[in-house]
C-alpha cells in the first residue's frame, strides 16, 4: 500500500516538474506584465495581439517557417536519393557511406556550427540566407537518410524485380513502387528535419546573416540582450501556440496510430 | 529446330569465386511446362533469374527464339515471373495490381489520315481495354469480383493467384515461377499444381516451374530438369527421371530409392549386398555400377525363399504401405509393402531383374556416408579417418573441449553427426603394411589409365571401395592399407531429403 502511494506520488512529481514550467508560462502568457517573475494585473490576449502586430516577431516566424519547410524539403529529396543509391550499392561501399552519415548525427552540434562557419569565412561565402538554408539542409540531409533507410531494408526485394518485370524501366519502377514503399519513411523524415530545423539555434546562430533572424536566435538574442528579467513579452504567447500545436499533433498522430492498429487488428 | 523458344548455352554464373551455375546448356521448346528440379544451393533460382534478366551471366549466352537476349534488360523481355513470395505492390489493390504492366504497355495502331495515309501511333491500352483484360485475369484465377480489394487482406492463396494473374496478363512467350507453391500449405499446394497444369493448357504458353519438391515436379512437368551443384544432372519426362535415372543423385531425389555399391560379375549379372542378382542391361565385366533399385520393387517373402536373407528393423505404417527397413550385414534396404513385417522377423527378398536400374559410376570422387567419432575424426569404410571437422561450417573453429564454435557462436557436440565424406582419387596412399594405414582392404582392379593406374581397393566387410588414382603399379588380390590426409578429406553435413 505504502508502495503504491509512493510509486504514484514519485510519477506525479515526474510528470509536475516536466509540466509545470510549460503550464506556468501558458498561464503567463495571458499576462501583459514586462518582466518575468512578477505579476500584472493586466489578464488579457494582448501578448497574442502584439504577436500578430509586431512586425519583427512576424518577420521571424516567417522566416522560421520558410526556413524549416525549405530546408526540410531539400534534405528529403536528397536524403531519400542518397539512401536509396547507398541501399543500392555494393556492401562495402554501403559501410562506408552509412557510417559517414551517421557521424554528424552523434557530432556534437556545435562542432558542426564552427565547421560551417569556417567553411563560409575560407571560401568567403558571405552569410546570407543561402549560407543559412546550406547549413540546415546539412543539419537535417543525415536524419532523413536514417529514417528512409530502414524501410528500404523492410522493403521486399522482389517488389522492384517485379516492377521490372512487368515492363517498367528502372526509373519508372523506382517512382511507382520503391518510392510509394518508403513513403512512410520519407514522411517521418520530413517531419524529423522539420523539427530539428525549427528549433536550432546554435548553427543558425553562426550562419546566419546579421539581417535574419528566426525564433530561436531572435528569442535568445533578446533575452540576452537585455537585463536578466526583461524579455519579449510577446514570445510567452507564441511559445504557448507553438506548445499547443505540439500537443495537438502529438494527441492527433496517436489516435491516428490506435485507429490503423484497431483496423489492422479487425482483418 | 524452330521450336525452341529459349535455349541456355553454356551459361555460367559466378558468386564470389564459386560458380553457382557452372555451364548449364538446356532448350525448351514452345508450350513446355518444364521444372528445374533439384535441392536448395543447385543453382535452379539463379538460372530463372537469369532467363528473368534479373542476373547477367558471367559466361554463355540466352537466346529467345534464336536471338541472344543475354544484353536485354527484364523490362525489354516478353517473359513474366511469379514470385516465390509473390511480391504484390502493397500500395496497390488487386486491379492496380494486375493492370501495372498493362499501363506500361504501348501498343502500335494503324490509323488513316483524311488523305488516306497510313500513320502509326504508339499508344497506351484504353482504359476499357485493360478493365476486360484484369477481369479475364480474374477470371482465370478464380477471384472474379475483387478488384477493388486490398492486396494485404487476402489470404496466401489468393495472394498467390492475383501474382500469377498480374503475371498472364500481360500475355508473355514465358512464365517464370519460382517455388510458387512454398508457402501454401499442403491440401493448397495440390490443388493449386491441378490448376496450374490446367492453367497452362488453356493459355498454351511455355511455363519454366522452379521447385525443390520432387512430387511437385513430377505431377506438372512435361520436362524436368534435376540440377545440382550448378550442374544440369539429367533432363527428361517426369517417368524417364523416375524410372531411368541416369546417376544416383537423380536417383537419390526423385523418389526413395536404394542405392548400393555393385559389380559386374558376368553376363547381366550383378552383384551387391552380398548376392549376385541377374539383371537385365548390358555392362562390362568387372566394372563397378551404382545399383539402385526402389522400395516398391523389393518383395519380401519368408526366410529362406528369397535371394537374400536378413531381418526387418524397422517398421512404420505410412497410410496406403509400411515403410520398412531391411538388414542384411551392415547393408539397410528400404523395403514399401502393403503386407505389415514385425520389427526382428527374419525374413528374405527377392528383387527381379527389370527392377534392378544400373549406373555407370563416374569416378570423379570416392564418396562415402561417414559418422563423426568423440574425437572429431571420421568413421567411414572401416577406419577411422584424421580430418578437418571445421569444414562442416564455415568460419568455425574447435574450442579446447572439442566442440565445434560455429561463426555466430554457437557450439555443437558433432559426435555421431552423418556426414558426406568426399575424397579426390588421387588423394589416397596406398601402403603396403596393413597396420600403418587407417583402414585395411584388398585390390580388387586395376585399371591403366595412359598415364596412371586406377586401383579400386575393397573393404572385407562392409564391401567399401576406395578408388585411387597411383602412377605405381600394385598387384590384384593383394592385401593393401590406405591413409588419407586431413585437408584431402572433405565434409559434407547430410540434409535428409524428405520423398
Amino acid at each position: 500500500m505504502v508502495g503504491k502511494i509512493f510509486r504514484s506520488c514519485y510519477l506525479w512529481l515526474i510528470l509536475i516538474f516536466l509540466y509545470a514550467p510549460v503550464v506556468l508560462l501558458v498561464v503567463y502568457s495571458f499576462n501583459a506584465s514586462n518582466e518575468i517573475g512578477s505579476w500584472s494585473n493586466e489578464w488579457n490576449f494582448s501578448l497574442y495581439a502584439m504577436l500578430f502586430t509586431d512586425e519583427k516577431i512576424l518577420d521571424c516566424i516567417k522566416t522560421t517557417l520558410l526556413l524549416a519547410l525549405s530546408a526540410s524539403a531539400i534534405s528529403t529529396l536528397l536524403g531519400t536519393i542518397g539512401a536509396i543509391g547507398m541501399f543500392y550499392s555494393k556492401p562495402r561501399v554501403f559501410k562506408i557511406l552509412n557510417t559517414v552519415t551517421q557521424v554528424p548525427i552523434v557530432n556534437a552540434e556545435i562542432v558542426t556550427a564552427i565547421s560551417l562557419a569556417l567553411v563560409c569565412s575560407i571560401l568567403l561565402f558571405p552569410r546570407t540566407y543561402a549560407s543559412l538554408l546550406i547549413a540546415h539542409v546539412v543539419l537535417t540531409f543525415p536524419f532523413v537518410v536514417t529514417s528512409v533507410l530502414p524501410k528500404l531494408k523492410q522493403m521486399d526485394p522482389n517488389l522492384y524485380e517485379a516492377g521490372l518485370d512487368l515492363g517498367a524501366s528502372p526509373l519508372k519502377a523506382l517512382f511507382t513502387i520503391v518510392v510509394p514503399e518508403i513513403m512512410p519513411g520519407i514522411a517521418s523524415g520530413f517531419m524529423l528535419a522539420v523539427t530539428l530545423s525549427l528549433d536550432d539555434y546554435i548553427i543558425t546562430n553562426f550562419t546566419k546573416p546579421s539581417t535574419i533572424d528566426t525564433i530561436s536566435t531572435y528569442a535568445y538574442n533578446a533575452y540576452a540582450k537585455n537585463s536578466a528579467n526583461t524579455s519579449i513579452p510577446a514570445l510567452r504567447a507564441l511559445s504557448a501556440i507553438i506548445f499547443a500545436v505540439i500537443i495537438i499533433s502529438v494527441v492527433v498522430a496517436n489516435v491516428n496510430a490506435d485507429r490503423r492498429a484497431k483496423q489492422r487488428g479487425n482483418n | 529446330m524452330t521450336d525452341k523458344i529459349i535455349e541456355l548455352k553454356n551459361v555460367i554464373k559466378t558468386y564470389d569465386g564459386t560458380n553457382v551455375v557452372d555451364g548449364i546448356s538446356l532448350y525448351i521448346r514452345k508450350g513446355e511446362f518444364v521444372t528445374l528440379l533439384g535441392p536448395s544451393g543447385c543453382g535452379k533460382t539463379t538460372t530463372l533469374r537469369m532467363i528473368a534478366g534479373f542476373e547477367k551471366p558471367d559466361g554463355g549466352e540466352i537466346l529467345l527464339n534464336g536471338k541472344s537476349i543475354t544484353d536485354i534488360p527484364p523490362y525489354l523481355r516478353p517473359i513474366n515471373t511469379v514470385f516465390q513470395r509473390y511480391a504484390l505492390f502493397p500500395h496497390l489493390n488487386v486491379y492496380d495490381n494486375i493492370a501495372y504492366g498493362l499501363k506500361l504497355k504501348r501498343v502500335v495502331n494503324v490509323y488513316e489520315d483524311k488523305k488516306g495515309r497510313r500513320i502509326e501511333k504508339r499508344e497506351r491500352l484504353s482504359k476499357k481495354v485493360i478493365d476486360e483484360k484484369v477481369s479475364k485475369a480474374l477470371k482465370m484465377v478464380d477471384l472474379e469480383e475483387f478488384e477493388k480489394r486490398d492486396v494485404n487482406t487476402l489470404s496466401g492463396g489468393q495472394q498467390q493467384r492475383i501474382a500469377i494473374a498480374r503475371a498472364i496478363v500481360n500475355e508473355p512467350q514465358i512464365l517464370l515461377l519460382d517455388e510458387p507453391l512454398g508457402a501454401l500449405d499442403l491440401k493448397m499446394r495440390q490443388d493449386m499444381q491441378l490448376e496450374l497444369k490446367a492453367m497452362h493448357k488453356k493459355l498454351g504458353i511455355t511455363f519454366i516451374y522452379v521447385t525443390h519438391d520432387q512430387e511437385e515436379a513430377l505431377t506438372m512437368s512435361d520436362t524436368i530438369v534435376v540440377m545440382n551443384d550448378g550442374i544440369i544432372q539429367q533432363v527428361g519426362t517426369p517417368k524417364d527421371i523416375y524410372n531411368e535415372p541416369k546417376n544416383a543423385f537423380v536417383a537419390d531425389f526423385i523418389g526413395e530409392s536404394n542405392i548400393f555399391n555393385g559389380t559386374i560379375v558376368g553376363d547381366r549379372k550383378v552383384r551387391f549386398v552380398g548376392h549376385t542378382f541377374d539383371m537385365v542391361d548390358d555392362f562390362e565385366l568387372h566394372e563397378k555400377v551404382d545399383v539402385v533399385v526402389r522400395p516398391e520393387d523389393v518383395f519380401l517373402v519368408n526366410k529362406g525363399l528369397g535371394q537374400v536373407d536378413g531381418t526387418i528393423i524397422s517398421s512404420i505404417f505410412k497410410g496406403v504401405h509400411y515403410e520398412m527397413t531391411f538388414q542384411v550385414g551392415k547393408t539397410e534396404i528400404l523395403i514399401q509393402d502393403t503386407v505389415e513385417r514385425t520389427v526382428g522377423e527374419e525374413v528374405s527378398v527377392i528383387i527381379k531383374p527389370e527392377d534392378i536400374h544400373i549406373m555407370h559410376k563416374g569416378y570423379t570422387m570416392n564418396v562415402y556416408d561417414g559418422v563423426i567419432t568423440k574425437d572429431n575424426k571420421v568413421s567411414f569404410a572401416e577406419g577411422e579417418f584424421a580430418c578437418d571437422v571445421t569444414k562442416l561450417y564455415p568460419g568455425s573453429r574447435l574450442n579446447e573441449e572439442g566442440y565445434l564454435v560455429t561463426a555466430d557462436g554457437q557450439e555443437l557436440d558433432l559426435t555421431d553427426t552423418h556426414v558426406r565424406v568426399e575424397v579426390p582419387l588421387d588423394k589416397i596412399e596406398i601402403i603396403d603394411n596393413e597396420e600403418d594405414g587407417d583402414s585395411v582392404g584388398q585390390i580388387i582392379s586395376i585399371i591403366y589409365k595412359g598415364d596412371h593406374y586406377q586401383v579400386i581397393i575393397r573393404t572385407f566387410e562392409e564391401e567399401e571401395d576406395f578408388v585411387v588414382d597411383t602412377e605405381y603399379l600394385w598387384n590384384e588380390n593383394d592385401k593393401v592399407s590406405v591413409k588419407i590426409k586431413p585437408e584431402d578429406i572433405n565434409l559434407k553435413l547430410k540434409v535428409k531429403q524428405n520423398g
